[in-house]
């Protein structure tokens, strides 16, 4: 059946923000999508809150809406632009649930919009535990023994029947949201409270553990004329217990036989043609170690972050192939992209192994309860391609750009086998290194799987890494020279081996070769450019001739490294295209658009690593490389390419690191006759100690050289500073700490352009929150509209002097601090920022396009957007943080100078009061117009706090309140209902409380009730507002919900928000 | 131990010897299967090929004797890039590589098997001698010019004697020209009564049998090259229900005057998609062949396409116009790959009754 020709206009819906469980994944399927649809002549009307997509980008679909993501929004854009389907399956959970929602509201039928792919039916079916667990039972595939409870007491039940453990999943959740393993009565009644908290539809599945079977994906397709077919299976280093997002994932299975293989195989069929979907669908099964005994765990009927691994993994573009079919085609009518002769209908057949590891956010907090289960905690992955597993796996580890570069952590050296095996039990982000500790000490695999349940193949894999690091270190002589060579030949990086060998290392000329991805096995001509390295003869790339320029990606997306870096990357590809030259990506994320290999004219798939950069640098020999759209990843390389000689495009490495090193960049901004907070970077307590004696408390205290403001905080007092120093004291004596005044104000963000002379600023964006508060997690408004014409000019002229001074030649950001009194420059990032799409899609000017062109030579004033600062859009943008705080215990979830958002979205209108209420709506967080407000506030924000509930109170609101706060507030004639401790808990937990304002004397602090509340009211997503400046904030968005007017919903291009 | 594969086109890959150790020379294919390693090894149409593996890590669940696919490989050499140092399933009764010496395969890893394929496919037909020798270029010269594919690999695969495999159901005579244990398990698993004859035997032996139909095994080499095979066929198709697996499906077309060419390099693996032109729909089905059956060879003489490859448009099936026969070029048995078309087992077990 060709495809559906009463199909004029396809709406897509994206994935909103970045949060734990939907990444980047969702912004390359959305964007194949979309251009899929495009191909066919059907006009996409694409609705994405998540401003940092390459999906929302103005030419990617007819009509771009940022908007929320909610009924009330996507109902009014359905009204306006009568599409005639819905394409939900490529955004992830929130497009899927909110497809549903549509429907159950009756917006589809009353429009006649069809769903496009999958039917209602299907989504209940796979979504619906029990709905599910029906269907399975009809087609006779095995599920666990489970029950679907709606409360406590059926779980209870339950378990009086089944032995521990047991394992909970809420329905319709993200990443697990909600769900754990149960091993006693206690656990389970609190893990199946808030996992029925959790679930929209308050329904939980209770099932049997199958804890040590082997978790194996298949991701399969399937047509309306029921051709189905597997794209790729993969096998979870991890067993059933992980979630597959936090596993260790290799493609394809490594340790099933052909029948096994087949045996799933023939299973994915039965279950996605019972589904009867039409597109991609993934399935997760438990196999037994010990015999053919299999369960299906679940089923996912949309693409999803698997798929997009398995799109990178086998060059299988699932998401554009699922969306053809969706509209109609089979898949035997479409092409195979990658051979452009060869059928889609068809297996891809690897020649290589594929290894992805989660990259967890551990390191940014370090309070969180680190062990992993059901529920996703990871915010990115990376991907690796090798021949052999050793060589993957090497790769995937220094692609985590961690402290190890192999499986070795030195720093567990000293533990003594008992402390090895008592973290190794516990499943981690660390385990695997722990793991490598018990081989190098000697432990059976028997007694390691007998804990862990990793096959023993793997460990085989592990043990043959570790076996070779003390290979290297008890080798000498000609003995050495040639092990030295094996190691590096097995995918060791040369810095390793020195370091093992504790002496320079040559490897003799042996250089890797590099071999195309090609989705056939090399049985077919393939006519694509995606690429890996790997130590076997042929080397199958050819540089192109012409000039090149290498583009280097930002890596897994990570808290203070999201999206908008690779939104940068794709868009310096496609400049460099157009300014004449052939691009060349580096990048290791297989969630992302710049991975796709259409995106540059050559990927590499590679880590971001010093040696595996250079190795394709000197194979490629470009004319330059651009290392200031990658974020802090592709600028931390800056300094190690500079050293080797290779040409930066743009701001060179001395000026960035003008920029990066504090005291230079001190001296640097004197010169110009610029104010910085003052500050010293100090290394050694005594130099601490009289640091802060010249600059008296409060102070800003962070280590050198970090990203999303890790380990920073505000120091009221003495008493603060040895608790930092208690945590962080490491970093006193590793690198030194930076110690600033702190200085509290408004704080001003801006985005420009430098040629090295003149600027260009498309905006500038001001915060709601105070300094003090990571601009990451800020509410920052478009345009700065609280600062006076003159300090408006002041900004831009010291812009200005900045960028001429350092050297700036392509984008750079500024946060000031403005007190009133005086602007002082925070900090200067020499590269893109997250505000770099905002600002982009906002004023419409193409600031990554024009800081290529600057890069490659290029003047401001030929861009033809002028200099200085550009004219106002008519448009308001509040971009707002999302926070994936219900995904980690034990991470508080008050806002710092550290980073913890994962994501943000940004609401645009030409109505400031309005664009808030949006971009409240769309981060999630429920605008109430009454209910119930506890207010908790530390003593130096009591009296503006009083003023505050002031106003919630007119508006209807009461309030809660508890201790000082409460007295304060009475004695302040204030209406404060009290509530002791406890209660509170309940009624957080009850869903009593509708908002809490917190502002927490000093957060992080595990053994506080303050932690304790914030961290109850994370679970049941009750909003919590710690800063007094975002409370305030959302009283403009309640005006408007009790305003009773209703938002204009307009496309921010194709439309007439184009006007600008 | 080093060892050596030359190619005919002068160049030389050096490996590790691995399994059995020997010298031996052969057309070189590369099958694309990401498992089965086991089953292709023991596939009889393998026999007279050097056979390259695409998926780099081969032997990682062991081997298990009860997926065997004939009684001894049959192939004459086996290249691989890495071979698994510890195996691991539940089904493993040991390793690859004393299975390989146990089998008497001459074997070589640690090559870089994809820069091999990609030679493979680049020319047709194309030769190699395996060694752990270093061998003079006018001796492989020499060596290169005087081979000839052998003519009776057949010959080398069928059984030597009939054999009689008791059931309940329908009594199917299968022609052994190098027949997969699949195929056998197949029957055998839908209650069939079997008896296996060797490919030499006369139509007459076999209709004396008494069959309800008559399956055409899979089998190695040319087509052409099985004597007496097409005659013998053309008889027992006017007789009985037929039908015919790969080297079965080319014996059947040859029986009826059609052709067979050789193909460039030939289709071996798990993904091969194929589509029923009558239906619309497509499967994904296991190959082995190098020989296809040529479409336009087809007029004339009652046969008719009924499948065709969705990559190169070749040849995967055909049914006589008068006669209850057809064949499939692909493997519905499987064993390596995808089960997908299994039903055509059930089809052919249809007209069998049908017709009796």
């Amino acid at each position: 059946m060709p495809k559906d020709l009463s199909l004029k206009k396809a709406l897509i819906l994206g994935s909103g923000p970045i949060i734990i469980g939907q990444a980047a994944e969702f912004d390359y399927s959305g964007t194949q999508a979309c251009n899929s649809m495009r191909e066919e002549n059907i006009e996409v009307v694409l609705v994405n809150s998540n401003p940092a997509t390459i999906m929302t980008d103005s030419h990617i679909a007819d009509k771009v809406y940022i908007e929320p993501l909610t009924l009330e929004s996507v109902s009014n854009i359905i009204r306006r632009e009568r599409p005639d389907g819905l394409l939900a399956g490529f955004g992830g959970q929130t497009a899927l649930n909110l497809a549903m929602d549509l429907y159950a509201k009756g917006v589809l039928d009353e429009y006649g919009v069809k769903l496009l792919g999958v039917t209602h039916e299907a989504i209940v079916r796979a979504e619906d535990r029990e709905a599910f667990k029906a269907l399975m039972e009809d087609i006779r595939e095995p599920v666990a023994p489970s029950i679907i409870a709606e409360s406590v007491g059926e779980c209870v039940a339950f378990a009086e029947t089944h032995a521990y453990p047991l394992i909970i999943r809420p329905a319709y959740t993200l990443g697990g949201t909600g769900g754990g393993i149960a091993h006693d009565e206690a656990e389970l009644v609190d893990i199946c409270s808030q996992g029925l908290a959790a679930s929209p539809i308050k329904q939980i599945l209770l099932e049997k553990s199958l804890l040590g079977y082997k978790e194996i994906e298949y991701e399969v397709m399937r047509d309306s004329n029921d051709n189905c077919m597997i794209v790729c299976n993969m096998e979870n280093i991890d067993p059933v217990g992980v979630h597959t997002g936090d596993s260790i994932v290799v493609a394809p299975s490594q340790t099933l036989t052909d029948r096994q293989y087949q045996m799933l195989r023939d299973a994915a069929f039965k279950i996605i043609r019972s589904l009867k979907i039409c597109g991609g669908c993934n399935i997760q099964y438990a196999l037994s170690p010990d015999s053919d005994e299999y369960m299906v765990i679940e089923v996912n009927p949309r693409v999803s972050r698997s798929s997009a691994l398995a799109s990178k993994a086998t060059g299988y573009p699932i998401a554009k192939v699922a969306s053809k079919i969706a509209i109609g085609y089979r898949l035997d009518e479409l092409k195979n992209s990658i051979t452009q002769n060869s059928s889609a209908f068809f297996e891809p057949s690897l020649d290589y192994v594929v290894v992805k590891i989660p990259k967890l956010p551990f390191d940014k907090f370090p309070t969180a309860e680190k062990s992993l289960g059901t529920q996703m905690k990871a915010t990115g992955e990376v991907m690796s391609i090798g021949r052999t597993f050793e060589e993957a796996f090497l790769k995937a580890l220094r692609s985590l750009e961690g402290k190890t570069l192999s499986m070795r952590a030195y720093s567990f050296d000293d533990l003594s086998l008992d402390e090895i095996w008592e973290k190794a039990k516990i499943q981690s982000d660390q385990r695997i290194f722990y793991i490598g500790a018990l081989l190098r000490r000697g432990v059976s695999f028997d007694e390691i799987f007998t804990v862990t349940k990793i096959d023993r193949w793997f460990l085989q894999g592990f043990k043959n890494i570790v076996d070779m690091e003390r290979a290297l270190l008890e080798s000498d002589g000609e003995n050495r020279k040639r092990l030295v060579k094996s190691a590096y030949k097995m995918g060791y990086p040369i810095a390793e081996i020195e370091r093992l060998c504790g002496a320079p290392a040559d490897v003799g000329g042996i250089k890797p070769v590099y071999k195309m991805l090609d989705s056939c096995a090399g049985e077919f001509d393939a006519k694509t450019s995606y690429y890996y390295s790997c130590f076997d003869e042929e080397d199958e790339s050819v540089p192109d001739g012409g000039e090149k320029i290498l583009v280097l990606g930002s890596g897994p997306i990570r808290i203070g490294q999201g999206i908008e870096f690779d939104y940068c990357c794709v868009h310096g590809v496609w400049a460099i295209k157009e300014a004449g030259y052939k691009s060349i990506i580096i990048n290791n994320n297989p969630e992302t658009v710049s991975t796709d290999f259409n995106t540059a004219d050559k990927l590499y798939l590679e880590p971001l690593y010093i040696e595996d950069v250079m190795r394709i640098i000197e194979k490629e020999k470009p004319a330059g490389v651009v290392v200031q759209l990658g974020g802090q990843t592709a600028i931390n390389l800056a300094k190690d390419l500079a050293a080797r000689g290779v040409k930066i495009l743009g701001t060179s490495f001395d000026s960035i690191d003008m920029a990066e090193d504090r005291e230079r960049f001190l001296k640097v901004l004197s010169e110009i006759d610029i104010q910085a907070p003052r500050g010293f970077a100090v290394t050694g307590r005594d130099a601490l100690d009289e640091a802060v004696e010249k600059l008296g408390y409060p102070v800003l205290v962070r280590p050198s050289y970090v990203i999303g403001g890790r380990a920073m905080e505000i120091i009221y007092d003495k008493r603060y500073l040895e608790k930092y120093l208690e945590t962080k004291g490491e970093y006193l004596e590793n690198g030194g700490l930076l110690v600033d005044k702190y200085i509290q104000g408004k704080e001003i963000e801006v985005d420009a352009l430098c040629d090295g002379e003149n600027i260009l600023i498309p905006g500038i964006m001001e915060h709601i929150e105070r300094t003090g508060v990571h601009s990451g997690d800020s509410i920052s408004v478009y345009p700065a509209v609280n600062l006076k014409a003159e300090i408006i000019e002041t900004l831009v002229d010291y812009t200005k002097r900045i960028g001429r001074r350092i050297g700036i030649k392509g984008v750079f950001n500024i946060q000031y601090v403005y007190d009133g009194d005086i602007v002082r420059v925070i900090e200067v990032n020499p590269r893109a920022s997250r505000t770099v799409p905002i600002l982009s899609k906002l004023t419409g000017v193409p600031m990554v396009s024009i800081a290529a062109k600057l890069m490659l030579g290029g003047r401001v004033e030929d861009m033809g957007f002028g200099t200085g600062l550009y004219r106002k859009s008519q448009l308001y943008g509040v971009k707002i943080p999302v926070f994936s705080n219900e995904k980690l215990k034990n991470v508080d979830t008050f806002l710092g100078p550290e980073m913890k958002s994962t994501g943000e979205v940004l609401g645009v209108d030409k109505n400031l009061d309005m664009a808030i209420y949006k971009s409240f709506a769309a981060a999630g967080l429920k605008i109430v117009k009454s209910g119930n407000i506890y207010i908790s506030l530390s003593d130096n924000n009591k009296e503006e706090g009083l003023e505050i509930a002031k106003e919630y109170i007119r508006r209807g609101f009461r309030i809660y309140s508890s201790g000082r706060t409460k007295d304060y507030f009475r004695n302040n004639r204030v209406a404060a209902w009290g509530i002791s401790n406890e209660h509170l808990l309940e009624f957080i937990a009850a869903g009593r409380i509708n908002i809490v304002i917190n502002t927490p004397t000093r957060g992080d602090d595990v053994n506080t009730y303050g932690f304790t509340m914030r961290q109850k009211a994370a679970q049941y997503r009750v909003p919590v507002y710690t800063c007094l400046d975002t409370a305030r904030c959302l009283l403009k968005a309640i005006d408007v919900k009790i305003s009773g007017v209703e938002p204009d919903y307009l496309p921010i291009s194709g439309g007439k928000k184009e006007d600008k | 131990m080093k060892a050596f594969l030359y190619l005919e086109d002068g160049s030389c890959l050096c490996g590790e010897s691995f399994g059995a150790s020997g010298e031996t020379i052969g057309e070189l294919v590369f099958n694309t299967c990401m498992t089965g390693y086991q089953e292709v090894l023991t596939d009889p149409s393998y026999a007279g090929q050097i056979v390259c593996m695409t998926y780099p890590l081969i032997g990682n669940y062991g081997i298990d004797p009860g997926v065997n696919e004939s009684r001894k490989a049959c192939l004459k050499a086996f290249i691989i890039k890495e071979a698994a140092p510890l195996h691991s399933n539940f089904t493993s009764r040991g390793g690859l590589e004393d299975f390989l010496k146990e089998q008497g395969v001459i074997a070589l890893k640690n090559i870089d098997t994809r820069k091999l394929t990609r030679k493979i496919r680049e020319i047709a037909g194309f030769k190699g001698i395996v060694s752990n020798r270093e061998l003079l270029p006018e001796e492989l010269d020499r060596r290169f010019e005087e081979y000839r594919l052998e003519k009776n690999l057949v010959e080398l695969v069928s059984t030597a004697k009939i054999e009689r495999i008791p059931g309940e159901g329908a009594h199917i005579a299968v022609i052994d020209y190098g027949s997969k244990r699949n195929i056998i398990r197949n029957l055998q698993a839908r209650g069939c009564r079997l008896t296996v004859f060797p490919f030499s035997a006369a139509a007459s032996e076999i209709l004396e049998a008494g069959p309800d139909g008559i399956m055409l095994s899979n089998g190695p080499g040319d087509p052409a090259d099985v004597p007496g095979a097409a005659g013998t066929v053309r008889i027992l198709a006017e007789k009985k229900p037929l039908f015919g697996i790969c080297l079965g499906h080319q014996i059947l077309s040859l029986a009826f005057g059609a052709k067979t060419y050789k193909l460039k390099y030939g289709h071996h693996g798990g993904n091969h998609a194929i589509k029923d032109i009558q239906t619309g729909r497509c499967y994904i089905t296991s190959q082995n062949h190098e020989y296809a059956v040529d479409p336009s060879s087809l007029a004339g003489t009652g046969l008719e396409v009924t499948m065709i490859n969705l990559n190169d448009n070749t040849v995967e099936g055909i049914r006589h116009r008068k006669y209850p026969a057809f064949s499939v070029q692909f493997h519905p048995e499987a064993c390596p790959g995808p089960r997908d078309a299994n039903s055509l087992f059930d089809d052919f077990l249809e007209t069998c009754s049908i017709r009796n």
